[in-house]
């Protein structure tokens, strides 16, 4: 699904990604772990296309497409849905009049109708009550207002609606409580497809708990310095990153 | 005095013609008026009120002068001034500043005065429209005036719209005079959706009586250059005042809104709001003062310019002015201006909407507020779709209107 070899970016000149290779598999959970500043949020604003950041070095493949000669919308519109660190908030732009256009815009891109009125409201009810987002929220302007554990929540709303073939959870869990996180993991898994992937940054085994990574890589001063399974991830909660680090002789 | 001389001398030549049409209040004020244009001339940019203007580029073009009377047809409440009752004629160019000389050209040129007039207590059911249409093959001027007369306890709403059914040059030189009555309430709203070659000056004189309130819109949504002018006074004790707006501007559209609002009585409240989007090379102004008079205690003042610049040559020239000469008062007045959020544009983006559609999400978002404040629900909900559609760049016809087709 999306291949990245040797990718190097660098955000007003300073590199932060310093030659990254993933390759993450149909179907594939891949958990990305690491220290405050290690180029976590860079990693998946470069596959989004974020456009303060400079690609210097290598590429990003998805099923089989240039990524990095895409714009933004149209990574979207291939099917990558990135749930922001920091949801923004949009004052005066509508939840619903914001769904409706995203919506509209994939559909256009793959040559459909816009939806029927009646379809959509239908669909944002239905979407809603997977991830438990109170109606209210939904009738209010874009995030505005929402508290840290809303916005989260409303991110996976959008992944809901959208149905990306590839999600980048960006610490989606923090800010959530307990059963907010229950609720947002339980979603994600009722959403997904047996194709369907997922990269997932956090700092914490917990939501790891529910999504069960298939693989988990360790980044470290933007490079993958270490790459293992679940038990990796089990590991890190212990003991945190210095072995890590002693390992590889930094 | 070059602009000035085609109004002077053609005002010399058809003056005869003007004063049969029209009646005795309009016709004593004419030659006065005359003397005043004569004297002072267009205001320069030197002239306070008149900074961001350029009035005499605006008036020099050679246009053909309309001296059109109106119809007898109005609807209730409405009125040829000579068939509006003695009392209400007689309030005639008592409001408006007859010492600028926009003003003195259009009490010199007018030749009819649209009254409507609300009597005591009576609540208008449905909004009165007013719909300006202009229309005709060669370059015109025009000259308009409304009298708005609000007796005591009485409610209306009234939306005065500003269209252009051809493609010719037009000039519009509109004073709108309204008198509120104690205890009356009104809502005015203006609209304009013209055309490039359209300039417009607007200027609206507003006295409000003890404990009314007057809720002023005024929205320009396409024109080619326009001046509004804005005197709200405070003379009754109690009587507030919201004067909000909003411009969206782009190519080479020029817009100035310059209001005063003039606490001078007490325990008054105004709340200004002027919201613009300008994008491309347009230019827009705001120069807005709040005066609070000596022994207008208990004032409390709001006043907010907030302004969105899309692109780096679009221009905005914002003073917000406070002027207070009483010490129990509550005022505060700002403005801003700003950019495109980017951050909420990449979010947009991320969730596939390009990033011309996201660029108009955000510009109708930023209008958005102005809109909201408008009492009028039918009024709003058709706005937002005015304000999209304009932004989409599919100027609206009148739709349904005969004259637009
Ligand atoms: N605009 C910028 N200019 C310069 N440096 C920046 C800029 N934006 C981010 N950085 C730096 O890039 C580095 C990587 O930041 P990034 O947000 O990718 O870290 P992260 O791994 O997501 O961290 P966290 O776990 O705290 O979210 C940090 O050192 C950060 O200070
Ligand atoms: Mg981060």
């Amino acid at each position: 699904m999306l291949k990245i070899e040797n990718l190097h970016a660098s955000i007003n000149g300073k590199e932060i990604l310093k030659g990254i290779s993933l390759t993450v598999k149909d179907g594939e959970i891949h958990a990305v772990m690491g220290l405050n500043g290690a180029g976590k949020s860079t990693l998946s604003n470069v596959i989004v296309g974020h456009p303060a950041y400079e690609v210097t070095q290598g590429s990003i493949t998805f099923n089989g497409k240039d990524l990095l000669s895409l714009k933004p919308e149209e990574r979207a519109h291939e099917g990558i849905f990135l749930s922001f660190q920091q949801p923004v908030e949009i004052p005066g732009v509508s939840m619903v009049n914001f769904m409706r256009a995203a919506l509209n815009a994939k559909r256009k891109y793959q040559g459909l109708e816009p939806i029927p009125a009646g379809d959509f409201l239908k669909l944002m009810r239905e979407k809603r009550s997977i991830v438990e987002l109170d109606s209210k929220l939904a009738s209010r302007s874009v995030n505005e207002g929402f508290s840290g554990g809303e916005k989260k929540r409303n991110e996976i709303f959008q992944m809901a609606m959208l149905e990306p073939k590839l999600t980048i959870l960006d610490e989606t869990d923090s800010g959530l409580d307990v059963d907010a996180l229950r609720i947002v993991a339980e979603g994600f898994n009722k959403l997904r497809r047996p194709d369907s992937s997922a990269i997932v940054i956090t700092h914490y085994q917990r939501l790891l708990d529910y999504l069960k990574p298939d693989v988990v890589h360790v980044l470290i001063d933007g490079r993958i310095v270490k790459t293992g399974g679940p038990e990796l991830a089990i590991e890190i909660e212990k003991r945190g990153f210095d072995w890590i680090k002693e390992e590889i002789g930094l | 005095m070059s602009a000035e001389k085609q109004y002077i001398e053609f005002f010399g030549e058809v003056r005869d013609t003007i004063a049969i049409r029209s009646c005795d209040e309009m016709n004593a004020q004419r030659e006065t008026a005359l003397q005043t244009f004569s004297a002072k001339g267009f205001p320069s940019s030197k002239v306070e009120r008149y900074r961001y203007a350029k009035v005499d580029a605006d008036f020099s073009p050679n246009y053909g002068i309309a001296l059109t009377t109106l119809t007898e047809q109005l609807p209730p409440y409405c009125f040829r001034i000579e068939n509006a009752e003695p009392r209400v004629r007689a309030l005639y160019n008592k409001v408006a500043d007859n010492a600028d000389s926009i003003v003195a050209l259009n009490t010199m040129l007018c030749v009819d005065t649209l009254v409507v007039h609300v009597p005591k207590g009576i609540r208008v059911e449905h909004p009165i429209q007013i719909s300006n249409i202009l229309k005709g093959e060669q370059d015109t001027m025009v000259s308009r005036r409304i009298l708005i007369v609000m007796d005591e306890m009485a409610e209306a709403d009234i939306i005065v719209t500003d269209r252009a059914a051809s493609q010719s040059r037009f000039l519009t030189n509109q004073v709108i005079e309204v008198l509120m009555g104690d205890g009356s309430h009104l809502s005015l709203y203006e609209v304009e959706e013209t055309h490039l070659l359209c300039t417009r000056f607007n200027s609206v004189f507003v006295q409000q009586g003890k404990n009314s309130s007057l809720h002023h819109t005024n929205l320009t949504l396409f024109n080619g250059h326009t001046r509004n002018r804005l005197d709200v006074r405070l003379q009754g004790e109690g009587s507030e005042v919201t004067a909000n707006g909003c411009v969206i501007a782009d190519k080479m559209q020029r817009v100035d809104n310059n209001t005063l609002i003039d606490h001078q009585a007490p325990s008054c409240q105004s709340n200004e709001l002027y919201k613009y989007v300008l994008d491309d090379s347009a230019v827009g102004a705001f120069a807005g003062k709040v005066l609070v008079r000596e022994g207008a205690q208990k004032t409390s003042s709001k006043e907010t310019n907030a302004n969105l610049c899309a692109t780096s040559s679009a221009r905005m020239f914002t003073q917000p002015m406070l002027e207070i000469y009483a010490d129990d008062v509550q005022c505060s007045h700002g403005s801003t201006v700003g950019q495109m959020d980017e951050a909420a544009l990449f979010y947009m983006r991320q969730r596939g909407i390009d990033e011309r559609e996201a660029r108009l999400l955000l510009k109708a978002a930023f209008i958005t507020e102005v809109i909201e404040t408008i009492p009028l629900e039918s009024l709003r909900d058709r706005l937002h779709v005015l304000v999209d559609k304009r932004l989409r760049g599919e100027l609206s016809k009148c739709e349904g209107c005969k004259l637009c087709q």
